[in-house]
């Protein structure tokens, strides 16, 4: 494990860890609350669709919402209860919008739908191991909630070599990933198999930092039970960012993730070490993703700890469960201090992605101070992980320049904070970025609507010109016809009317009378149905001698 | 002498090459009116007092209106075309209307006579239905232009903001502190 080659990626900050306040206490169980929340909406995608209703009764793992976008799993209840209703309720998200929830009273019995697991997985096929993960609504557990379903299926093109378990939780306070590793070590490490044989990859990367020597000192004594030899567990300095996706492949492998591209390109798929424990779960247990580690910390609660909660738990029972807040609690914080955003009620529920309820005291975290102006010291420069420019996408960032800041690759940022962190002027800056990166997105969705409304402006156009066209040749036709009758079938028809009155008046002059006096219809002699039609047929190959419907056609002109 | 007859040579050849260029190389239409077409929203609203962008970019490029006559652009719209045309911005002009926030049509469905009246006056032909059948706007392709709003003989359509949600919301600029 020592013997490990370690690269290193550019920046980064050694942090303050504030680890020991929650890692010190035993990982607890939440009670079961009185109200399980489950917000509709996954990953800023669509309402996934209740197929439940108010008054229903469910169990524990029951599917409550689905869709069929591979993007959005099923969403399963965590505990067996009542839906209550499915209202708008404050959704965990920075914007503190609201959004469709799924709310369930619990009835303290926790009944279990039947989860029928398989033992031995290796007989299983990757395509069935992937729809197992997708129906266990496993999602990335590591903050970005990304379907895993998805992530393991880098497609034919891409030939995957490492699996990376991202263990190397970087962002001071939490230790949600810490717990884990130390209370279950064998399901994350028989998760990596699993994903190893979906992957078809040949080893597994464990990336563990080495200030978490509980976890290190679990996984190697899980490892040596054997069967594990694809699995390498690697000790990484505890750097912030280096739990970032695209930095922890730097540090382990040397490889650089391209701009606009994914791990897989490389041949890497990096996963969280709690995601890893949910498809162990998932596919030898069959029990869905109902439940995740949470860290609740910070100088605002009692007693900060790690806490193993239902999905849907709202943030006041698991914060109470903690013993409360205490004098100091200023600020709510999801996530933790560098990458979480503040949220105004504790009225939340817990979703798969949160890793941290930071509850900060009063100047616990970098508040907002007075920000002076940019003396352009390249301090953000040199301690960006990504390599980027800070002030520069600042400056263009403030002057609304965005083609420019695109230009300096504004959308690799990973919004890591570390820029803000060494500011001598304390400005912040991924505040600025974000608001950049949201005008560039809004910019171009306008850009979009806007050519999308001029196609259909302009076919409509086309339309209505073709339209107006087809009129105008309608009329011009109509018009020729009734005026000169230069229409050859018209012509015809008049000769053939005239020929037939040549022949009716030389016998008798009564029927040439009725045509003069009445209307063409009147004309039409009472001949058999068989005949007409006999004669409209050969209409326009030669010209019979004459028949009522010709007649008729070339009456009006005669009258003319 | 020599010289001479370099010189005409040259310009020969010069103009046989650019000639030959010109018929190879032609640009279909008028460059300028694509331009000033693209940076404009497409609204089709006619608020410019033409028919829609596109006779407006015309007009732009012939010299014939002002840039500030885009309401929906709003100043970010004037301030592109200044920088297009090379030429100073100016603020909106108020006798072809405000800046508003984007909204949409919608269609009270029960007061709806099925008249189609509001069908015809779509620019962009978001607008669903049938004589004397119940009418539709599809939001997603409604540009808010409001040109639906006036024909409706029952006045059950009405302009509504376009509602924020999780995919639309963008993080705010940071608020100055102190400052």
């Amino acid at each position: 494990m020592n013997l490990f080659k370690l690269w290193n990626f550019h920046g980064g900050l050694h942090l303050d860890g504030h680890k020991q306040e929650s890692c010190k206490a035993p990982l607890a169980v939440a009670r079961l609350p009185e109200r399980l929340l489950f917000p509709l909406q996954q990953r800023n995608g669509e309402d996934s669709k209740p197929v439940v209703a108010p008054g229903d009764r469910v169990l524990k793992g029951q599917v409550i919402a689905r869709d069929d976008h591979p993007f959005y799993p099923p969403i399963h209840a965590s505990s067996s209860g009542i839906v209550r209703k499915i209202e708008d309720l404050p959704l965990p998200h920075p914007s503190g919008l609201t959004g469709s929830c799924i709310v369930i009273e619990t009835d303290g019995e926790d009944a279990a739908m039947d989860f029928a697991g398989i033992e031995d997985y290796r007989q299983c096929s990757p395509d069935e191991l992937r729809r197992r993960i997708y129906e266990a609504g496993i999602v990335g557990l590591g903050g970005a909630a990304f379907p895993t379903s998805v992530k393991v299926a880098p497609g034919s093109d891409r030939k995957v070599d490492t699996l990376i378990l991202n263990g190397a939780e970087c962002e001071p306070y939490i230790t949600c990933d810490d717990s884990l590793l130390s209370h279950y070590p064998n399901h994350v490490l028989e998760g990596a198999k699993i994903l190893l044989q979906i992957l078809k990859a040949e080893r597994c990367l464990l990336a563990v930092e080495d200030d978490m020597p509980d976890a290190l000192a679990a996984l190697e004594k899980a490892k040596q039970r054997g069967g594990f030899e694809a699995i390498q567990l690697v000790r990484v300095p505890a750097i912030y960012p280096t739990g970032g996706e695209k930095q922890l492949i730097s540090l382990l492998t040397g490889r650089e993730v391209p701009t606009r591209g994914i791990p897989a390109d490389i041949g890497i798929v990096c996963q969280n070490v709690g995601t890893a424990a949910a498809v162990y779960n998932a596919v030898v247990h069959g029990t869905p993703l109902i439940s995740r580690i949470v860290t609740v910390t910070g100088l605002g609660v009692k007693q900060p700890q790690n806490v193993l909660a239902r999905i849907g738990t709202p943030f006041a029972d698991l914060i109470q469960q903690c013993g409360g807040y205490t004098n100091e609690a200023e600020r709510l914080v999801l996530g933790g201090p560098m990458m979480g955003f503040d949220v105004p009620t504790d009225n939340l529920p817990l979703t798969k992605s949160a890793n941290c309820i930071l509850v900060a005291g009063r100047n616990e975290l970098i508040g907002e101070k007075r920000s002076l102006p940019c003396i352009r010291c390249g301090a953000c420069a040199e301690a960006c992980p990504v390599n980027l420019l800070p002030q520069q996408l600042y400056w263009y960032g403030r002057s609304d320049q965005i083609e420019r800041a695109l230009d300096y690759n504004l959308f690799d940022c990973i919004e890591c904070g570390s820029c803000d962190v060494v500011c001598p002027s304390h400005i912040p800056l991924v505040q600025h970025f974000r608001a950049t990166k949201g005008k560039a997105i809004a910019k171009r969705r306008e850009r979009e609507k806007a050519d999308h409304a001029r196609l259909r402006f302009e076919s409509r156009q086309a339309r209505k010109e073709q339209e107006k066209r087809e009129r105008a040749e309608a009329a011009k036709r109509k018009k020729e016809n009734l005026g000169t009758g230069k229409s050859p079938e018209i012509l015809d028809a008049i000769e053939r009317a005239k020929l037939r009155r040549a022949e009716k008046s030389a016998p008798s002059s009564e029927g040439a009378a009725q045509i003069d006096g009445d209307k063409q219809e009147t004309v039409v002699p009472p001949a058999g149905a068989e005949t007409r039609r006999e004669s409209a047929k050969v209409v326009h190959t030669e010209t019979p001698p004459g028949g009522p419907e010709s007649e008729a056609q070339a009456v009006p002109s005669e009258i003319d | 002498m020599l010289a001479v007859f370099v010189v005409c040579a040259l310009f020969a050849l010069l103009g046989l090459i650019l000639g030959y260029s010109a018929r190879r190389f032609k640009v279909e239409g008028d460059p300028l009116v694509d331009k000033i077409d693209a940076v404009l929203p497409q609204t089709q609203c006619g608020q410019c007092g033409f028919p829609g962008c596109r006779p407006y970019a015309e007009a732009i490029a012939r010299g014939d209106a002002d840039i500030n006559q885009c309401p929906p652009g709003g100043e970010e719209g004037v301030i592109a075309l200044a920088d297009l045309l090379g030429v100073e911005p100016k603020p909106l002009s108020a006798e072809h209307g405000i800046e508003k926030p984007k909204s949409v049509a919608i269609i009270d469905e029960s007061k709806c006579i099925g008249c189609t009246l509001c069908i015809q006056a779509c620019p962009v032909d978001a607008i669903l239905g049938a004589a004397k059948h119940m009418h539709t706007v599809i939001a997603s392709e409604c540009t808010g232009c409001e040109l639906c709003v006036a024909p409706c003989p029952v006045d059950c359509i009405r302009m509504e903001p376009v509602k924020e949600t999780l995919a639309t919301w963008r993080w705010p600029e940071p608020k100055a502190v102190g400052q």
